[in-house]
């Protein structure tokens, strides 16, 4: 698919835009709209694939003019992508939907009030590790000294800021030691290593789940992969290139293939990630940088060594666990992970591998939780809504426990459990299939021991 | 800024500002369905229940206005298409399973549930479902009822309309009634059979009491591929004539298969000119009978390979290739036109033939895959509506495969319904006394005129523009009877 020369009528104004070729494989046959969790929320066909398809094409071709209306309509999209798996014509809608983000940010489509906040907390937060750090902070001396657990009970936050109620209602715990790069290489494997991985270790993960990051390290050394953790690395740049902000995107993008793969050096044999959407975005650098001279080739090959745990784990084989954990759990699989990945097999594979463990599947394991990235705060009644009934499904699976594999997923799916979890039955916190699988080498271990 | 008309205001006023939907860019999306026709409606108005349709039918009425009714929009025909403009009753949002009955094996719906989500309702029963259109993952129960939809495993099974035992209708004055009963064998005239396969024409059903089927015990799944299209055609000539009734007895040919295999990696072979897939089921004695029986038929007409699927999954993968083979065609070129052609099964060697001679002729790919066993063609001619005339070329190519089907005994639709598409080819299978008559058993339903306009019958006041097809229209009022000929 070639980029069209821009014409001078044309409504898109960047080399971003919504490839015309691609836009054409839609036959508008309909398949994707019963995947579609905003169409089955909102029960318009402004709200589903197929229609938004039809947007795009209507602005492409001049018959329609880019209303805020239509702009909502982007705007509600969960980019879940569950459409990419309904449709018969693979059309590449993941692609196309950032491609229209990055035109209407590029041309300053959203709200005022919107375009700060992004600029705030987007450009001037989540890429600098150090103050992502000291928000951390922030967030542990709130829930330490008292202060969260005061203003949930008042209700207070609800009644004066209903948006940061919500926001307060999915954040993380910042109860565990925020994880340090330089942890990484102070567990190695046992033997000669038989390959060298690098951690991606994110803007969120080292402090809302650290322990995803030392169960990950502590189960590839085990399984003979010596990992480390690039110290110049920043955020992957998932989140702004979903909201359409590409070229804060790429410029993290160039950071981390210099962190990852400097110039002269060998490639790891595995770019590791355990963050679905980051995972699936940084699987994407070779198309982020397709169009810069000096960075497309290193892109391209950076990407192709990106592999998701489990993925890889099920790839190189791993040493079955031993020690037994006797729970019911449920995996919801993350979009990113199933819909953009295709990864469904390797995850249940690590789960069932170990002993006392029951997967208890839900009916739609791949529909969407709500939480998409920031959707679960600027697009909230949907997002609740969606959330409401993936814990329906949830809950009648009678699971102890949900796994997943990605931050935001972990989130949204721990609000939802203390939001409806009403017998308070379950483990209110989800969990990564990759910490279960270290406690089950741990556990076993310790039996052996005995 | 656009200000809402009195009808729409009357409209929100009655169902609500969140279900109805009338600003220009909103409707653009409204305006097709899985195939080439369009249609642009004034307003959609999204029902959350029985009375709000009687209500919506009678503000309609009130203003003049037209009522479409519209599924899923996942139609072949253009049935759900605003021919007229007007209001479209959009029954997606009633997608209520209410109950299922087990024991009687019946399931109460509403007519927006989606057809395979019954069907996973039915499975947790150890039932089924039995109507399987390919678009099922999409489509919904009101739609398949007005289309009288088939699919695969219709062969066997019969269509929707051996399927739908009561249903609870609005009629076009905005009246409810429920027609049809619990059991197969009401006494009287068949009312639920004049319902189903009406196209919308006769009003909008609001719930539907659908017939279960058991899960068969055993299913064997076989594929089956040729090196010549001859080969395959004469196979399923073969199987129908033996007395075996499979499951389903599929074809798909080569184009198809090059846009099927390399997105679904369904393992067809890429230089194969046609393969077959069949499927037997029932009681696992019979699966085995039968199964080798179909087996050594398929294998006398020197196929390259016969193979079963070993496991559900493998199963599941055949069908994905057979069953996505429309939408993937988007990977060839950006627009299709797909026919409902049926002819008799002996004919299916001759018909085909003709099918590529045709589309060879008019310089436009096609793609063939289809419900073998009964005889219903699926040729898909492939183009691209931006390259100027390219839709003329299609409709005539099209106008002259549905004559072939028309010729060889045939007729123009088998399970895509009739719609806005071939109103104009009607007249190739019924005389002018045959129309009157079914115009008048749709007017029995009540004030039909503004109902669904401009479907099934010809001409029609205002109808002259609608859709594509005016270009088939002028071809037919040139020649008369003998256009396409």
């Amino acid at each position: 698919m070639s980029i069209a020369p821009p014409d001078f009528e044309s409504i898109w104004q960047t080399a971003d835009r919504p490839d015309a070729g691609e836009l054409g494989l839609c036959v508008h046959c309909g398949f994707c709209l019963n995947a579609c969790p905003t169409y089955h929320d909102l029960g318009v066909e402004t709200g589903s694939p197929r229609g938004r398809i039809a947007l795009m094409r209507g602005l492409d071709d001049g018959r329609l003019e880019w209303s805020p209306r239509v702009q909502q309509h982007f705007d509600q999209c969960l980019q879940c992508r569950a459409c990419e798996t309904a449709c018969p014509s693979k059309v590449p809608y993941g692609r196309l939907m950032e491609a229209t983000r990055a035109e209407a940010f590029a041309q300053d489509r959203w709200p005022r009030r919107q375009r700060i906040i992004w600029r705030v907390i987007m450009r001037g937060l989540f890429p600098y590790p150090r103050r992502m750090r000291l928000a951390g902070y922030g967030l542990k001396l709130y829930q330490t000294s008292g202060l969260q657990s005061l203003v949930r009970r008042s209700g207070l936050l609800k009644r004066l800021a209903p948006k940061l109620a919500e926001i307060d209602a999915l954040s993380p715990n910042a109860d565990r030691p925020f994880y340090s790069n330089a942890e990484a290489a102070r567990v190695s494997p046992k033997r000669t290593p038989r390959a060298h991985a690098s951690l991606v270790t994110g803007c969120m993960m080292p402090l809302a789940y650290p322990d995803t990051h030392r169960a990950t390290v502590n189960v590839f050394a085990r399984n003979g992969v010596a990992v480390d953790a690039p110290s110049a690395q920043v955020c992957c740049g998932a989140l702004h290139a979903h909201g359409g902000d590409v070229e804060a995107s790429r410029d993290l993008a160039r950071a981390n293939i210099d962190a990852f793969t400097p110039l002269g050096s060998e490639l790891p044999d595995a770019v590791l990630i355990n963050a679905a959407g980051c995972g699936s975005h940084l699987k994407e650098y070779g198309h982020l940088l397709r169009n810069d001279e000096e960075y497309a080739d290193r892109a391209a090959a950076f990407a192709s060594r990106v592999r998701d745990v489990h993925e890889w784990l099920v790839e190189i084989g791993f040493e079955l666990p031993m020690g037994r954990i006797e729970r019911r759990v449920t995996y919801q699989d993350s979009c990113h992970l199933s819909h953009a990945q295709g990864i469904r097999k390797a995850p249940r594979e690590v789960l069932t591998s170990i002993p006392g463990l029951e997967l208890a599947e839900m009916r739609t394991p791949d529909r969407c939780c709500g939480s998409a990235g920031i959707y679960s705060v600027v697009q909230s009644e949907i997002s609740q809504r969606v959330l409401a009934e993936k814990m329906s499904d949830v809950l009648g699976t009678g699971a102890d426990q949900i796994c997943t594999a990605n931050p935001g997923c972990m989130l949204q799916l721990d609000a939802g459990i203390a939001r409806f979890d009403d017998d308070q039955r379950m483990i209110p916190r989800s969990i990564h299939a990759i910490e279960l699988l270290d406690e089950s080498y741990r556990l076993g271990d310790q039996a052996q021991t005995r | 800024m656009k200000t809402p008309t009195a009808l729409v205001l009357e409209l929100i006023e009655a169902i609500g500002e969140d279900a109805v939907v009338w600003h220009d860019e909103d409707l653009l999306v409204y305006e097709y369905d899985g195939t080439i026709d369009r249609g642009n409606p004034d307003v959609i108005a999204l029902p959350a229940d029985t009375d709000d349709v009687s209500a919506l039918i009678r503000i309609a009425n009130k203003h003049g206005a037209s009522v479409t009714p519209r599924g899923a929009g996942t139609g072949l025909s253009g049935g759900a298409l605003a021919a007229k403009g007007g209001v479209i009753i959009g029954m997606n949002r009633m997608r209520r399973i209410l109950s299922v009955d087990a024991e009687n094996k019946t399931a109460l719906v509403q007519p927006g549930v989606v057809n395979l989500d019954l069907g996973l309702e039915a499975e947790r029963h150890g039932l089924a479902y039995a109507p399987d259109p390919s678009s099922q993952r999409a489509c919904t129960i009101g739609g398949n009822i007005a289309e009288n939809a088939g699919g695969p495993h219709t062969l066997a099974w019969g269509t929707t309309t051996n399927h739908v035992l009561a249903v609870e209708l609005v009629t076009a004055d905005g009246e409810v009634q429920w027609i049809g009963h619990d059991t197969r064998d009401e006494p009287g005239y068949d009312l639920v059979g004049c319902v189903v396969g009406s196209e919308g024409t006769v009003g909008i059903v609001t719930q539907a009491l659908v017939r279960l089927v058991p899960r068969p015990s055993a299913v064997r799944t076989m594929l089956a591929v040729y090196d010549s299209v001859r080969d395959a055609s004469n196979a399923v000539s073969a199987v129908v004539a033996s007395g075996i009734v499979p499951a389903a007895l599929e074809m798909i040919d080569k184009m198809t298969i090059a846009a099927v295999e390399p997105v679904l990696n369904t393992g067809f072979p890429l230089d194969a000119e046609a393969v077959l897939l069949v499927e037997v089921d029932g009681p696992e004695s019979q699966v085995e009978a039968e199964g080798a029986r179909v087996e050594s038929i398929l294998r006398r007409f020197e196929p390259r390979e016969v193979r079963s699927a070993t496991d559900h999954e493998e199963r599941e993968h055949l069908w994905a290739g057979r069953k996505g083979a429309i939408g993937a065609l988007g990977q060839i070129m950006p627009n299709y036109y797909l026919l409902d052609g049926v002819v008799p099964r002996t004919k299916l060697p001759d018909v085909l033939d003709a099918v590529y001679e045709i589309a060879e002729r008019y310089r436009l790919p096609v793609a063939n895959m289809f419900h073998a066993g009964d005889g219903n063609l699926h040729p898909c001619l492939l183009f691209d509506e931006r390259e100027p005339g390219a839709t003329a070329r299609v409709l005539d190519a099209g106008g002259e495969i549905m004559r072939v089907c028309v010729d060889a005994g045939g007729a123009i639709t088998g399970e895509h319904g009739v719609g806005l598409e071939k109103r104009d080819y009607l007249p190739w299978i019924f005389s002018e006394a045959d129309m009157d008559a079914m115009k008048s058993l749709r007017a029995a339903f009540g004030p039909t005129e503004n109902f669904n306009p401009c479907k099934i019958f010809p001409a029609g006041h205002g109808c002259g523009e609608a859709g594509h097809q005016h270009h088939a229209q002028q071809q037919i009022a040139k020649f008369g009877p003998k256009a396409f000929v």
